[in-house]
């Protein structure tokens, strides 16, 4: 394992992240998967590291005011019992051998997903500037069937009054995610909080880190103790050159239009999807391969 | 006695799977075996890249004769701490490869190094050496569970074994072992770059004209040394306060981090 190459690996996530504003969870599994290291190491160390880029985003949220406690904490709930049941499937998954299969598949199912749907939301985008009608995100506005569940409580932060049954599912569907791939999970909550749940979009991005400091730390203690899958020093090089490149990527990303970033995150996200799915599709070089199952260390 | 031992010899001869037999106790061989090595413990630093183990060694009460006309074989084994070993085999489903169908060995060693006067093969039938289990080809590798009619056993053990030689954790050396002078001989083994943390077993057997009559074994602990190891000792030792620390780490990283980089 070459130190420079881990460091520049984080580097440049963390430019990416800081760029995009994404957590980059769902970028350093991929690559350290690509560099060999074993997925249930990538995975487990991918959730370290997120912990790290998501303290320090959030604790400028809570500094400007744009963070929820309470509806993050609500979130947290569901992203805890998640979690649980994600290291659960994990375990389950490497002991009959399908780990490594079921987190690629997830990637290139996820990745691709977001990746596509990125691309197209930015090429419109980009359609629109050119006949210079004015860019907007979609107001959240109209009432849906989220809207009419029971169990609601008041989210004064936010300012919105919501049933909570949406909202700890949401964050337990995310947190099967962070134990099962080693991300934070933000791509994905984010928009989902705008759209589905309707929160203001001001508290969106810095309740979302919020919660998924505590539930990518908890996915680290318990992949640590359960399957002894943390590898601290690469978790540390990552997490050191990911907070330096970010703010460079921050700088970066001012200066760019939005439009064109997210087409190029979208492109990048792609990138990365393909790569896992040829390598799920390409004949390997041993189709024999042997584990020691570690009970008599 | 001798008359005895020659009966015994016979007998061993003549039962064909005579392993069996012989793998319980060797009886009454006048011949013993005697191994020494300089010490019980090897310390190894993470900058390691493989070395050769000595182990030195006489045969007591041989038969001149015998010596005389190179009949005494030895083989000396470096075997390294036991697990179960699962082989898994991929199999093509819609276009992607999946592992399929599996083997769990029970108890194998990690690591495995012999050493031996001449080819092992030629040294003893393959029924003997199957039953002392001695040899890359030979150690024991017993399914643990359902293995369906066993045909496909061979399969996986092949792969084991291939898999285990590609790496570099069974290896062998035939011709490692030396005789010094008419008894005393010096054997050689390789310990690998990866060789595992853990009480290894160097396992010395005799052969006298194609029969085991002898073995004598002593453990030898390999211990990894250097921050590497501590690491991965505290991961698998103190795994919460591990975890704990790791998280930690990653706090006060990122807390750091916004405040060097804070911009008001």
């Amino acid at each position: 394992m070459n130190i420079f190459i881990i460091l520049g690996m984080g580097a440049a996530v963390g430019f990416l992240s800081g760029m995009f504003g994404v957590g980059g969870g769902f970028l350093i599994t991929p690559l350290l998967i690509f560099y060999n290291i074993p997925p249930v190491v990538a995975v487990a160390t991918g959730a370290n590291q997120v912990v790290a880029s998501s303290v320090s985003g959030s604790l400028s949220h809570f500094r400007r005011g744009t963070l929820d406690v309470k509806l993050g904490t609500v979130l947290l709930v569901g992203g805890l019992a998640g979690a649980t049941v994600g290291i659960w499937i994990f375990a389950l998954l490497r002991s009959v051998g399908q780990l490594d299969l079921v987190i690629s598949l997830l990637y290139v199912a996820l990745l691709g997903t977001v990746g596509t749907l990125m691309l197209l939301e930015s090429i419109r985008a980009l359609r629109r500037s050119a006949k210079n009608q004015p860019v907007s995100l979609r107001r959240p506005g109209q009432h849906s069937w989220v809207h009419r569940l029971p169990l609601k409580m008041r989210f004064k932060k936010s300012k919105i009054y919501l049933s909570v049954i949406p909202v700890v599912g949401l964050g337990f569907c995310i947190g099967i995610l962070t134990s099962v791939m080693g991300v934070g999970g933000g791509f994905i909550m984010v928009p989902a909080m705008i759209y589905l749940l309707r929160i203001p979009t001001n508290v969106v991005v810095g309740t979302s880190l919020f919660q998924i400091i505590f539930v990518t730390a908890y996915t680290t203690i318990v992949q640590a103790t359960a399957n002894h899958a943390v590898d601290i020093v690469l978790a540390f090089i990552l997490m050191v050159a990911g907070v330096i490149g970010a703010q460079y990527g921050v700088r970066v990303g001012q200066k760019l239009r939005g439009e064109q970033l997210r087409a190029l995150l979208a492109l990048l996200v792609l990138a990365v999807g393909a790569r896992l799915a040829v390598d799920l599709v390409h004949t390997p070089a041993d189709i024999y391969s042997v584990v020691s199952e570690g009970v008599y260390r | 006695m001798r008359a005895l031992a020659a009966l015994l010899l016979l007998i061993g001869l003549a039962v064909p799977a005579g392993a069996q037999v012989l793998e319980d106790k060797p009886v009454n061989f006048p011949e013993k075996l005697e191994i020494g090595i300089s010490t019980d413990e090897i310390a190894i630093s993470s900058d390691f890249r493989g070395a050769d183990l000595t182990i030195f060694g006489a045969i007591e009460g041989y038969d001149p004769a015998l010596l005389a006309q190179s009949k005494y074989d030895i083989v000396v084994a470096l075997e390294g701490p036991k697990d179960n070993n699962t082989v898994r085999v991929k199999e093509r489903i819609f276009g992607i490869w999946v592992n399929r169908r599996s083997m769990t060995f029970e108890l194998v060693p990690e690591s495995y190094s012999l050493s031996s006067t001449r080819d092992l093969e030629t040294i003893a039938p393959t029924a003997m050496l199957n039953g002392v289990g001695v040899g890359i080809h030979h150690i024991r590798l017993s399914p643990i569970g359902y293995v369906g009619d066993g045909s496909n056993i061979t399969e996986f053990r092949d792969a084991f074994r291939r898999l285990k030689e590609s790496g570099g954790f069974y290896q062998r050396d035939p011709g490692g072992v030396q005789f010094i002078s008419a008894s005393l001989f010096k054997a050689t083994v390789k310990l690998p770059a990866s060789v595992p943390n853990g009480t290894h077993v160097v396992r010395a057997h005799l052969f006298r004209d194609g029969v085991f009559i002898a073995e004598k074994a002593l453990p030898l602990r390999v211990m990894k040394t250097g921050i590497e190891q501590m690491i991965s000792n505290a991961a698998y030792n103190n795994s919460l306060a591990y975890g704990a620390f790791s998280v930690t780490l990653a706090l006060l990283t990122g807390w750091l981090a916004s405040v060097v980089f804070r911009k008001d």
